[in-house]
Protein backbone atom coordinates (compact mmCIF):
# COMPACT_ATOMS: atom_id res chain seq x y z
CA UNK A 1 0.00 0.00 0.00
CA UNK A 2 0.92 3.29 -1.09
CA UNK A 3 1.80 6.02 1.91
CA UNK A 4 -0.99 7.64 3.16
CA UNK A 5 -1.48 10.47 2.30
CA UNK A 6 -3.04 12.14 5.60
CA UNK A 7 -2.90 9.20 8.78
CA UNK A 8 -3.61 9.77 12.47
CA UNK A 9 -1.87 7.30 15.47
CA UNK A 10 -3.50 7.29 18.83
CA UNK A 11 -4.15 11.49 18.79
CA UNK A 12 -5.41 12.76 21.73
CA UNK A 13 -6.83 16.06 22.14
CA UNK A 14 -8.07 18.35 24.71
CA UNK A 15 -10.21 20.74 25.18
CA UNK A 16 -8.88 22.06 28.73
CA UNK A 17 -9.76 19.32 31.15
CA UNK A 18 -12.45 17.41 28.83
CA UNK A 19 -11.19 15.10 26.27
CA UNK A 20 -12.04 15.36 22.99
CA UNK A 21 -10.83 12.50 20.81
CA UNK A 22 -9.29 9.08 22.45
CA UNK A 23 -6.59 7.64 20.82
CA UNK A 24 -7.93 8.20 17.31
CA UNK A 25 -6.67 6.26 14.79
CA UNK A 26 -7.20 6.39 10.94
CA UNK A 27 -5.72 6.75 7.50
CA UNK A 28 -6.84 8.34 4.07
CA UNK A 29 -5.19 6.75 0.84
CA UNK A 30 -4.56 9.24 -2.27
CA UNK A 31 -7.50 9.67 -4.18
CA UNK A 32 -9.71 8.07 -1.79
CA UNK A 33 -13.28 9.65 -0.40
CA UNK A 34 -13.30 8.66 3.50
CA UNK A 35 -16.05 10.10 5.50
CA UNK A 36 -16.59 10.46 9.25
CA UNK A 37 -19.96 10.27 10.17
CA UNK A 38 -21.02 10.17 14.45
CA UNK A 39 -24.00 12.33 16.15
CA UNK A 40 -23.37 15.99 17.30
CA UNK A 41 -20.23 16.29 20.00
CA UNK A 42 -18.84 12.92 18.98
CA UNK A 43 -15.47 14.99 18.15
CA UNK A 44 -15.68 15.18 14.91
CA UNK A 45 -15.02 18.83 13.90
CA UNK A 46 -12.17 18.64 16.28
CA UNK A 47 -10.60 15.86 14.57
CA UNK A 48 -10.82 17.97 11.70
CA UNK A 49 -9.37 20.83 13.22
CA UNK A 50 -6.44 19.45 14.59
CA UNK A 51 -5.07 18.43 11.71
CA UNK A 52 -4.15 22.14 11.46
CA UNK A 53 -3.27 22.00 15.42
CA UNK A 54 -6.30 23.87 16.47
CA UNK A 55 -6.17 22.42 19.06
CA UNK A 56 -3.05 20.96 18.86
CA UNK A 57 -2.80 16.91 19.55
CA UNK A 58 -1.67 16.45 23.03
CA UNK A 59 -0.49 12.77 22.45
CA UNK A 60 0.05 11.00 19.06
CA UNK A 61 0.81 11.55 15.94
CA UNK A 62 -0.77 13.02 12.96
CA UNK A 63 1.25 12.44 9.43
CA UNK A 64 0.54 14.14 6.16
CA UNK A 65 2.15 12.63 3.19
CA UNK A 66 4.38 10.78 5.97
CA UNK A 67 5.68 13.56 7.08
CA UNK A 68 4.69 14.51 11.11
CA UNK A 69 3.05 17.66 11.23
CA UNK A 70 1.57 17.21 15.04
CA UNK A 71 3.00 20.43 15.79
CA UNK A 72 3.57 22.93 12.71
CA UNK A 73 1.82 26.21 12.40
CA UNK A 74 -1.66 25.93 10.69
CA UNK A 75 0.13 28.26 7.49
CA UNK A 76 2.86 25.50 6.90
CA UNK A 77 -0.27 23.12 6.69
CA UNK A 78 -2.26 25.17 4.44
CA UNK A 79 0.46 25.85 2.24
CA UNK A 80 1.94 22.28 1.87
CA UNK A 81 -1.68 21.18 0.02
CA UNK A 82 -4.32 20.65 2.51
CA UNK A 83 -7.52 22.80 2.66
CA UNK A 84 -10.31 22.76 4.62
CA UNK A 85 -13.80 24.30 4.65
CA UNK A 86 -14.61 24.23 8.42
CA UNK A 87 -17.42 23.70 10.68
CA UNK A 88 -19.74 27.07 10.43
CA UNK A 89 -18.48 27.61 7.14
CA UNK A 90 -16.69 30.71 8.15
CA UNK A 91 -16.74 32.93 4.89
CA UNK A 92 -14.98 36.70 5.65
CA UNK A 93 -18.28 38.34 5.86
CA UNK A 94 -17.42 41.51 5.25
CA UNK A 95 -15.42 40.53 1.78
CA UNK A 96 -16.96 40.07 -1.52
CA UNK A 97 -17.49 36.65 -3.02
CA UNK A 98 -14.36 36.81 -5.20
CA UNK A 99 -11.75 38.77 -2.28
CA UNK A 100 -13.27 35.37 -0.87
CA UNK A 101 -12.16 32.98 -3.25
CA UNK A 102 -8.84 34.67 -3.59
CA UNK A 103 -7.94 34.26 0.02
CA UNK A 104 -7.95 30.22 -0.73
CA UNK A 105 -5.08 30.72 -3.16
CA UNK A 106 -2.80 31.92 -0.04
CA UNK A 107 -0.67 28.91 -0.32
CA UNK A 108 -0.64 28.77 -4.36
CA UNK A 109 -0.05 32.11 -5.39
CA UNK A 110 -2.63 34.29 -7.36
CA UNK A 111 -1.02 32.96 -10.90
CA UNK A 112 -4.10 30.72 -11.00
CA UNK A 113 -6.83 32.71 -9.80
CA UNK A 114 -8.65 34.10 -12.36
CA UNK A 115 -8.81 30.56 -14.36
CA UNK A 116 -9.32 28.53 -11.01
CA UNK A 117 -12.12 31.37 -10.10
CA UNK A 118 -13.96 30.69 -13.54
CA UNK A 119 -13.81 26.85 -12.79
CA UNK A 120 -15.26 27.32 -9.41
CA UNK A 121 -18.54 29.72 -11.01
CA UNK A 122 -18.86 26.60 -13.39
CA UNK A 123 -18.68 24.38 -10.52
CA UNK A 124 -21.46 26.63 -8.24
CA UNK A 125 -23.08 29.17 -10.99
CA UNK A 126 -24.45 30.89 -7.80
CA UNK A 127 -21.49 32.20 -6.74
CA UNK A 128 -20.79 33.61 -10.26
CA UNK A 129 -24.53 35.69 -9.53
CA UNK A 130 -23.58 36.93 -6.77
CA UNK A 131 -19.93 37.41 -7.04
CA UNK A 132 -19.41 41.23 -6.26
CA UNK A 133 -22.34 40.73 -3.16
CA UNK A 134 -20.57 40.34 0.54
CA UNK A 135 -20.73 37.05 1.74
CA UNK A 136 -22.71 38.29 5.21
CA UNK A 137 -25.42 39.23 3.03
CA UNK A 138 -25.73 35.49 1.11
CA UNK A 139 -28.05 32.55 2.10
CA UNK A 140 -26.25 29.51 4.09
CA UNK A 141 -26.30 27.27 0.87
CA UNK A 142 -24.80 29.86 -0.88
CA UNK A 143 -22.22 30.69 2.24
CA UNK A 144 -21.63 26.85 1.89
CA UNK A 145 -20.55 26.76 -1.59
CA UNK A 146 -18.42 29.73 -0.83
CA UNK A 147 -16.62 27.97 1.63
CA UNK A 148 -16.33 24.94 -0.31
CA UNK A 149 -15.10 26.81 -3.41
CA UNK A 150 -12.91 28.96 -1.27
CA UNK A 151 -10.91 25.15 -0.12
CA UNK A 152 -10.90 24.32 -3.72
CA UNK A 153 -8.92 27.49 -4.79
CA UNK A 154 -5.51 26.68 -3.33
CA UNK A 155 -5.79 23.66 -5.55
CA UNK A 156 -5.77 20.98 -2.63
CA UNK A 157 -3.78 17.56 -2.03
CA UNK A 158 -6.64 16.66 0.49
CA UNK A 159 -9.68 18.67 1.10
CA UNK A 160 -11.58 18.62 4.11
CA UNK A 161 -14.80 19.28 4.68
CA UNK A 162 -17.03 19.68 7.63
CA UNK A 163 -20.61 18.94 7.58
CA UNK A 164 -21.28 20.83 4.29
CA UNK A 165 -24.99 19.87 4.53
CA UNK A 166 -25.64 21.40 7.85
CA UNK A 167 -28.50 23.14 7.98
CA UNK A 168 -29.57 23.11 4.44
CA UNK A 169 -32.54 23.18 1.91
CA UNK A 170 -32.73 19.02 0.63
CA UNK A 171 -31.96 19.81 -2.90
CA UNK A 172 -29.50 21.94 -2.36
CA UNK A 173 -28.04 19.31 -0.04
CA UNK A 174 -28.35 17.42 -2.94
CA UNK A 175 -26.74 19.78 -5.39
CA UNK A 176 -23.85 20.11 -3.01
CA UNK A 177 -22.85 16.55 -3.04
CA UNK A 178 -23.60 16.08 -6.67
CA UNK A 179 -20.61 18.33 -6.81
CA UNK A 180 -18.49 16.31 -4.46
CA UNK A 181 -18.71 13.53 -6.52
CA UNK A 182 -17.64 15.44 -9.61
CA UNK A 183 -14.72 16.63 -7.23
CA UNK A 184 -14.35 13.39 -6.25
CA UNK A 185 -14.39 11.70 -9.82
CA UNK A 186 -11.30 14.20 -10.57
CA UNK A 187 -9.36 12.24 -8.04
CA UNK A 188 -8.76 14.52 -5.31
CA UNK A 189 -8.69 13.26 -1.76
CA UNK A 190 -11.66 13.81 0.16
CA UNK A 191 -12.04 13.71 4.14
CA UNK A 192 -15.77 14.37 5.19
CA UNK A 193 -17.62 14.71 8.05
CA UNK A 194 -21.03 14.51 8.52
CA UNK A 195 -23.83 13.42 10.40
CA UNK A 196 -26.01 13.21 7.35
CA UNK A 197 -24.75 9.55 7.02
CA UNK A 198 -27.20 8.54 4.49
CA UNK A 199 -25.42 11.30 1.78
CA UNK A 200 -21.84 10.84 2.94
CA UNK A 201 -21.78 6.86 2.60
CA UNK A 202 -23.04 6.79 -0.72
CA UNK A 203 -20.37 9.41 -1.53
CA UNK A 204 -17.70 7.48 0.11
CA UNK A 205 -14.92 5.09 -0.41
CA UNK A 206 -14.74 4.18 3.31
CA UNK A 207 -16.16 5.65 6.08
CA UNK A 208 -15.36 5.74 9.97
CA UNK A 209 -17.88 6.03 12.93
CA UNK A 210 -17.06 7.84 15.95
CA UNK A 211 -18.69 7.82 19.19
CA UNK A 212 -17.96 10.08 22.46
CA UNK A 213 -14.37 11.29 20.52
CA UNK A 214 -13.03 6.81 19.73
CA UNK A 215 -13.91 5.36 16.22
CA UNK A 216 -16.31 2.69 17.07
CA UNK A 217 -16.43 1.54 13.50
CA UNK A 218 -14.17 1.49 9.87
CA UNK A 219 -15.76 0.21 6.70
CA UNK A 220 -16.27 0.54 3.22
CA UNK A 221 -18.92 3.31 2.67
CA UNK A 222 -21.92 -0.10 1.42
CA UNK A 223 -20.59 -2.31 4.36
CA UNK A 224 -21.32 0.80 6.73
CA UNK A 225 -24.59 1.95 4.92
CA UNK A 226 -25.77 -1.90 5.46
CA UNK A 227 -24.59 -2.35 9.08
CA UNK A 228 -27.57 -2.30 11.60
CA UNK A 229 -26.16 -0.50 13.98
CA UNK A 230 -24.97 2.45 11.70
CA UNK A 231 -28.79 1.99 10.47
CA UNK A 232 -30.57 2.74 13.88
CA UNK A 233 -28.05 5.08 15.21
CA UNK A 234 -26.82 7.62 11.71
CA UNK A 235 -30.06 6.83 9.54
CA UNK A 236 -32.88 7.26 11.36
CA UNK A 237 -33.86 3.31 10.95
CA UNK A 238 -34.66 4.16 7.35
CA UNK B 1 -21.34 83.23 10.98
CA UNK B 2 -19.27 82.74 7.79
CA UNK B 3 -16.91 85.30 8.95
CA UNK B 4 -13.02 84.73 9.26
CA UNK B 5 -13.04 83.24 12.34
CA UNK B 6 -15.02 80.98 11.65
CA UNK B 7 -13.33 79.73 8.07
CA UNK B 8 -9.43 79.98 9.31
CA UNK B 9 -11.13 77.48 11.89
CA UNK B 10 -12.41 75.29 9.07
CA UNK B 11 -8.85 75.11 7.78
CA UNK B 12 -6.65 74.58 10.93
CA UNK B 13 -9.51 72.29 12.04
CA UNK B 14 -8.58 70.27 8.54
CA UNK B 15 -5.31 70.61 9.59
CA UNK B 16 -5.31 69.50 12.82
CA UNK B 17 -7.88 66.71 11.90
CA UNK B 18 -5.72 64.90 9.15
CA UNK B 19 -3.26 64.89 12.22
CA UNK B 20 -5.42 62.87 14.36
CA UNK B 21 -6.47 60.85 11.51
CA UNK B 22 -2.83 59.56 10.58
CA UNK B 23 -2.99 58.58 14.22
CA UNK B 24 -6.02 57.33 14.51
CA UNK B 25 -5.74 54.71 11.85
CA UNK B 26 -2.80 53.35 14.14
CA UNK B 27 -5.48 52.84 16.93
CA UNK B 28 -8.15 51.12 14.75
CA UNK B 29 -5.99 49.18 12.53
CA UNK B 30 -4.20 47.42 15.89
CA UNK B 31 -7.68 47.11 17.49
CA UNK B 32 -9.28 45.49 14.55
CA UNK B 33 -6.88 43.05 14.46
CA UNK B 34 -5.79 42.12 17.72
CA UNK B 35 -8.60 44.03 20.29
CA UNK B 36 -6.11 45.72 21.90
CA UNK B 37 -5.58 49.49 22.00
CA UNK B 38 -2.04 50.10 21.71
CA UNK B 39 -1.65 52.93 24.45
CA UNK B 40 2.11 53.28 23.59
CA UNK B 41 0.89 54.15 19.99
CA UNK B 42 0.96 57.91 21.22
CA UNK B 43 4.67 57.83 22.17
CA UNK B 44 5.66 56.39 19.25
CA UNK B 45 4.13 59.21 17.18
CA UNK B 46 6.11 61.15 19.41
CA UNK B 47 9.44 59.08 18.96
CA UNK B 48 8.95 60.24 15.01
CA UNK B 49 8.78 63.96 16.11
CA UNK B 50 12.55 63.57 17.27
CA UNK B 51 13.47 61.13 14.15
CA UNK B 52 11.77 64.11 11.95
CA UNK B 53 13.89 66.81 13.50
CA UNK B 54 16.95 64.36 13.53
CA UNK B 55 16.17 64.01 10.36
CA UNK B 56 15.81 67.81 9.04
CA UNK B 57 19.22 68.01 11.21
CA UNK B 58 21.45 65.55 9.38
CA UNK B 59 19.69 66.13 5.79
CA UNK B 60 20.75 69.67 6.38
CA UNK B 61 24.43 69.20 7.30
CA UNK B 62 24.95 67.79 4.38
CA UNK B 63 23.80 70.45 2.75
CA UNK B 64 20.53 69.72 1.50
CA UNK B 65 18.42 73.01 1.47
CA UNK B 66 15.75 72.28 -1.80
CA UNK B 67 12.14 71.60 0.29
CA UNK B 68 10.82 68.95 -1.53
CA UNK B 69 14.64 66.68 -1.43
CA UNK B 70 14.77 67.56 2.50
CA UNK B 71 11.28 66.49 3.59
CA UNK B 72 11.20 63.51 1.03
CA UNK B 73 14.52 62.53 3.00
CA UNK B 74 13.10 63.30 6.25
CA UNK B 75 9.76 61.24 5.46
CA UNK B 76 11.66 58.30 4.29
CA UNK B 77 13.84 58.19 7.31
CA UNK B 78 11.48 58.38 10.11
CA UNK B 79 8.55 56.41 8.47
CA UNK B 80 11.32 53.34 8.29
CA UNK B 81 12.82 54.05 11.76
CA UNK B 82 9.47 54.59 13.09
CA UNK B 83 8.18 51.11 11.35
CA UNK B 84 11.19 49.49 13.25
CA UNK B 85 9.97 50.81 16.59
CA UNK B 86 6.34 49.75 16.01
CA UNK B 87 7.65 46.31 14.82
CA UNK B 88 10.12 45.59 18.01
CA UNK B 89 7.50 46.87 20.64
CA UNK B 90 5.06 44.31 19.16
CA UNK B 91 7.62 41.66 19.05
CA UNK B 92 9.21 41.95 22.24
CA UNK B 93 5.90 43.42 24.51
CA UNK B 94 2.87 42.52 22.81
CA UNK B 95 3.24 38.98 20.79
CA UNK B 96 4.41 36.84 23.66
CA UNK B 97 1.36 37.61 25.13
CA UNK B 98 -0.80 36.66 22.39
CA UNK B 99 -2.70 33.90 23.92
CA UNK B 100 -2.70 34.91 27.68
CA UNK B 101 -5.92 37.44 29.14
CA UNK B 102 -6.84 40.45 27.07
CA UNK B 103 -5.82 42.92 29.99
CA UNK B 104 -2.12 41.71 29.80
CA UNK B 105 -0.95 43.50 26.28
CA UNK B 106 -2.94 46.39 27.79
CA UNK B 107 -0.80 46.68 30.79
CA UNK B 108 2.42 45.96 28.75
CA UNK B 109 1.36 49.02 26.58
CA UNK B 110 1.47 51.26 29.06
CA UNK B 111 4.85 49.78 30.39
CA UNK B 112 6.41 50.49 26.92
CA UNK B 113 4.68 54.36 26.74
CA UNK B 114 6.47 54.59 29.95
CA UNK B 115 9.58 53.31 28.82
CA UNK B 116 9.61 55.33 25.44
CA UNK B 117 8.86 58.87 27.12
CA UNK B 118 11.55 57.58 30.03
CA UNK B 119 14.21 56.66 27.50
CA UNK B 120 14.01 60.00 25.34
CA UNK B 121 13.84 62.46 28.23
CA UNK B 122 17.29 60.67 29.34
CA UNK B 123 18.42 60.37 25.69
CA UNK B 124 17.66 63.93 24.13
CA UNK B 125 17.12 66.21 27.60
CA UNK B 126 13.31 66.88 28.83
CA UNK B 127 13.56 70.35 27.43
CA UNK B 128 11.38 71.55 24.91
CA UNK B 129 13.32 70.65 21.27
CA UNK B 130 12.30 72.87 17.89
CA UNK B 131 12.73 72.96 14.06
CA UNK B 132 13.39 76.02 11.94
CA UNK B 133 9.94 76.59 9.72
CA UNK B 134 10.83 74.84 6.54
CA UNK B 135 8.04 76.09 4.04
CA UNK B 136 7.43 79.87 4.34
CA UNK B 137 4.80 81.69 3.04
CA UNK B 138 0.99 81.46 2.18
CA UNK B 139 -1.82 82.52 0.92
CA UNK B 140 -4.21 85.12 2.37
CA UNK B 141 -7.91 86.09 1.35
CA UNK B 142 -9.24 89.12 2.82
CA UNK B 143 -13.02 90.04 2.47
CA UNK B 144 -15.83 92.07 4.00
CA UNK B 145 -15.96 90.45 7.31
CA UNK B 146 -11.93 89.78 7.59
CA UNK B 147 -9.67 87.32 6.19
CA UNK B 148 -8.18 83.71 5.94
CA UNK B 149 -4.89 82.50 6.00
CA UNK B 150 -3.54 79.59 3.86
CA UNK B 151 0.23 78.80 5.29
CA UNK B 152 1.48 76.36 2.66
CA UNK B 153 2.77 74.58 5.33
CA UNK B 154 -0.90 73.92 6.66
CA UNK B 155 -1.33 72.63 2.66
CA UNK B 156 1.19 70.66 2.65
CA UNK B 157 -0.21 68.57 5.82
CA UNK B 158 -3.58 68.52 4.21
CA UNK B 159 -2.30 67.34 1.07
CA UNK B 160 -0.14 64.97 2.44
CA UNK B 161 -1.89 63.26 5.16
CA UNK B 162 -5.00 63.04 2.51
CA UNK B 163 -2.15 61.46 -0.08
CA UNK B 164 -1.12 58.81 3.16
CA UNK B 165 -4.56 58.06 3.29
CA UNK B 166 -5.72 57.51 0.12
CA UNK B 167 -2.05 55.15 -0.28
CA UNK B 168 -3.37 52.97 2.83
CA UNK B 169 -7.13 52.81 1.82
CA UNK B 170 -5.82 51.38 -1.67
CA UNK B 171 -3.40 49.07 0.21
CA UNK B 172 -6.08 47.62 2.31
CA UNK B 173 -8.80 47.60 -0.25
CA UNK B 174 -7.51 46.41 -3.55
CA UNK B 175 -3.62 44.52 -2.84
CA UNK B 176 -3.20 40.79 -1.61
CA UNK B 177 -1.48 42.51 1.92
CA UNK B 178 -5.07 44.45 2.23
CA UNK B 179 -6.84 41.29 1.79
CA UNK B 180 -4.85 39.17 4.25
CA UNK B 181 -5.49 42.04 6.76
CA UNK B 182 -8.86 42.02 6.49
CA UNK B 183 -9.17 38.46 6.66
CA UNK B 184 -6.96 38.33 9.56
CA UNK B 185 -9.21 41.46 10.96
CA UNK B 186 -12.32 39.42 10.51
CA UNK B 187 -11.42 35.60 11.74
CA UNK B 188 -8.52 35.24 12.56
CA UNK B 189 -8.16 31.37 13.02
CA UNK B 190 -10.02 30.73 9.32
CA UNK B 191 -7.17 33.24 8.20
CA UNK B 192 -4.39 31.27 9.39
CA UNK B 193 -6.01 27.70 8.05
CA UNK B 194 -5.93 29.15 4.63
CA UNK B 195 -2.30 29.83 4.72
CA UNK B 196 -1.85 33.21 5.93
CA UNK B 197 0.84 33.78 8.43
CA UNK B 198 -1.45 35.54 10.93
CA UNK B 199 1.50 36.65 13.04
CA UNK B 200 3.46 38.59 10.00
CA UNK B 201 0.00 40.21 9.61
CA UNK B 202 -0.48 41.23 12.85
CA UNK B 203 3.04 42.59 12.51
CA UNK B 204 2.39 44.50 9.47
CA UNK B 205 -0.76 46.00 10.66
CA UNK B 206 1.77 47.45 13.58
CA UNK B 207 4.13 48.72 10.83
CA UNK B 208 1.37 50.32 8.95
CA UNK B 209 0.47 52.13 12.23
CA UNK B 210 3.82 53.51 13.41
CA UNK B 211 4.45 54.44 9.53
CA UNK B 212 0.85 56.67 9.63
CA UNK B 213 2.25 57.86 13.36
CA UNK B 214 5.90 58.63 11.79
CA UNK B 215 3.89 61.01 8.79
CA UNK B 216 2.10 62.55 11.42
CA UNK B 217 5.12 63.22 13.44
CA UNK B 218 6.96 64.53 10.53
CA UNK B 219 3.98 66.72 9.22
CA UNK B 220 3.50 67.92 13.10
CA UNK B 221 6.92 68.85 13.57
CA UNK B 222 6.62 70.91 10.03
CA UNK B 223 3.87 72.80 11.55
CA UNK B 224 4.02 73.32 15.52
CA UNK B 225 8.23 73.30 15.15
CA UNK B 226 8.41 72.06 18.90
CA UNK B 227 7.90 69.07 20.79
CA UNK B 228 9.35 67.14 23.93
CA UNK B 229 9.02 63.80 25.28
CA UNK B 230 5.60 63.99 26.89
CA UNK B 231 4.43 65.35 23.24
CA UNK B 232 2.26 62.04 22.32
CA UNK B 233 0.24 61.23 25.32
CA UNK B 234 -2.58 64.39 24.71
CA UNK B 235 -2.76 63.89 20.70
CA UNK B 236 -2.08 60.25 21.25
CA UNK B 237 -4.84 60.44 23.52
CA UNK B 238 -7.73 62.63 20.99
CA UNK B 239 -6.35 60.68 17.81
CA UNK B 240 -7.63 57.27 20.02
CA UNK B 241 -11.12 59.67 21.01
CA UNK B 242 -10.90 60.12 16.62
CA UNK B 243 -10.74 56.71 16.32
CA UNK B 244 -13.93 55.54 19.28
CA UNK B 245 -15.88 58.89 17.24
CA UNK B 246 -15.34 56.97 13.88
CA UNK B 247 -15.86 53.70 15.21
CA UNK B 248 -13.09 51.85 16.58
CA UNK B 249 -11.63 49.05 13.75
CA UNK B 250 -12.84 51.28 11.36
CA UNK B 251 -10.56 52.27 8.84
CA UNK B 252 -12.30 55.18 6.65
CA UNK B 253 -13.67 55.75 10.34
CA UNK B 254 -10.83 56.72 11.44
CA UNK B 255 -9.77 58.79 9.10
CA UNK B 256 -13.50 60.64 9.40
CA UNK B 257 -13.25 61.07 12.84
CA UNK B 258 -9.77 62.86 13.38
CA UNK B 259 -11.26 65.22 10.49
CA UNK B 260 -13.85 65.77 12.65
CA UNK B 261 -12.79 65.68 16.07
CA UNK B 262 -9.78 68.26 14.50
CA UNK B 263 -12.66 70.35 13.20
CA UNK B 264 -14.76 70.47 16.33
CA UNK B 265 -12.09 71.18 18.54
CA UNK B 266 -10.39 73.93 16.26
CA UNK B 267 -14.07 75.26 16.11
CA UNK B 268 -14.68 75.25 19.49
CA UNK B 269 -11.29 77.16 20.27
CA UNK B 270 -12.10 79.81 18.23
CA UNK B 271 -15.49 80.74 18.81
CA UNK B 272 -16.03 79.53 22.33
CA UNK B 273 -12.67 79.18 24.79
CA UNK B 274 -9.31 77.75 23.33
CA UNK B 275 -8.71 76.94 27.23
CA UNK B 276 -11.33 74.04 27.49
CA UNK B 277 -10.52 72.49 24.27
CA UNK B 278 -9.54 69.34 26.23
CA UNK B 279 -12.49 69.07 27.67
CA UNK B 280 -14.48 70.12 24.71
CA UNK B 281 -12.98 67.01 22.63
CA UNK B 282 -12.98 64.72 25.90
CA UNK B 283 -16.51 65.42 26.25
CA UNK B 284 -17.60 64.48 22.75
CA UNK B 285 -15.60 61.31 23.78
CA UNK B 286 -18.60 60.51 27.21
CA UNK B 287 -21.06 61.56 24.47
CA UNK B 288 -20.16 59.32 22.20
CA UNK B 289 -19.45 56.25 24.34
CA UNK B 290 -23.43 57.08 25.66
CA UNK B 291 -25.35 57.72 22.50
CA UNK B 292 -23.59 56.08 19.77
CA UNK B 293 -20.53 52.97 21.56
CA UNK B 294 -19.91 51.76 18.18
CA UNK B 295 -18.98 55.35 16.70
CA UNK B 296 -20.28 57.45 13.53
CA UNK B 297 -19.04 54.14 10.86
CA UNK B 298 -18.21 51.36 13.02
CA UNK B 299 -20.65 48.44 13.62
CA UNK B 300 -22.62 47.59 16.76
CA UNK B 301 -20.91 44.90 19.16
CA UNK B 302 -22.13 41.48 18.07
CA UNK B 303 -21.25 38.47 20.38
CA UNK B 304 -19.68 36.13 18.06
CA UNK B 305 -20.88 32.35 18.45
Amino acid sequence: MSTPILEFKDVDVFYGPIQALRKVSLHIAPGETVSLIGSNGAGKSTLLMSIFGQPRAAAGQILYQGTDITRKTPHYIAANGIAQSPEGRRVFPDMSVEENLLMGTIPIGDKHASQDMQRMFELFPRLKERRNQRAMTMSGGEQQMLAIARALMSRPKLLLLDEPSLGLAPIVVKQIFATLRELAQTGMTIFLVEQNANHALKLSDRAYVMVNGQIRMAGTGKELLANDEVRNAYLGGH
Amino acid sequence: MMDGIFLQQMINGLTLGSVYGLIAIGYTMVYGIIGMINFAHGDVYMVSCYLAAIGLAVLSYFGLESFPFLILGTLIFTIVVTAVYGLVIERVAYKPLRNSTRLAPLISAIGISLILQNYVQIAQGSRQQGVPTLLEGGWRFDFAKGFVQISFTKLFIIIAAFVGMAVLTYIIKYTKLGRMCRATQQDRKMASILGINTDRVISYVFIIGAAMAALAGVLVTMNYGTFDFYAGFIIGIKAFTAAVLGGIGSLPGAMLGGLILGVAESQFSGLVNSDYKDVFSFGLLVLILIFRPQGLLGRPLVTKV
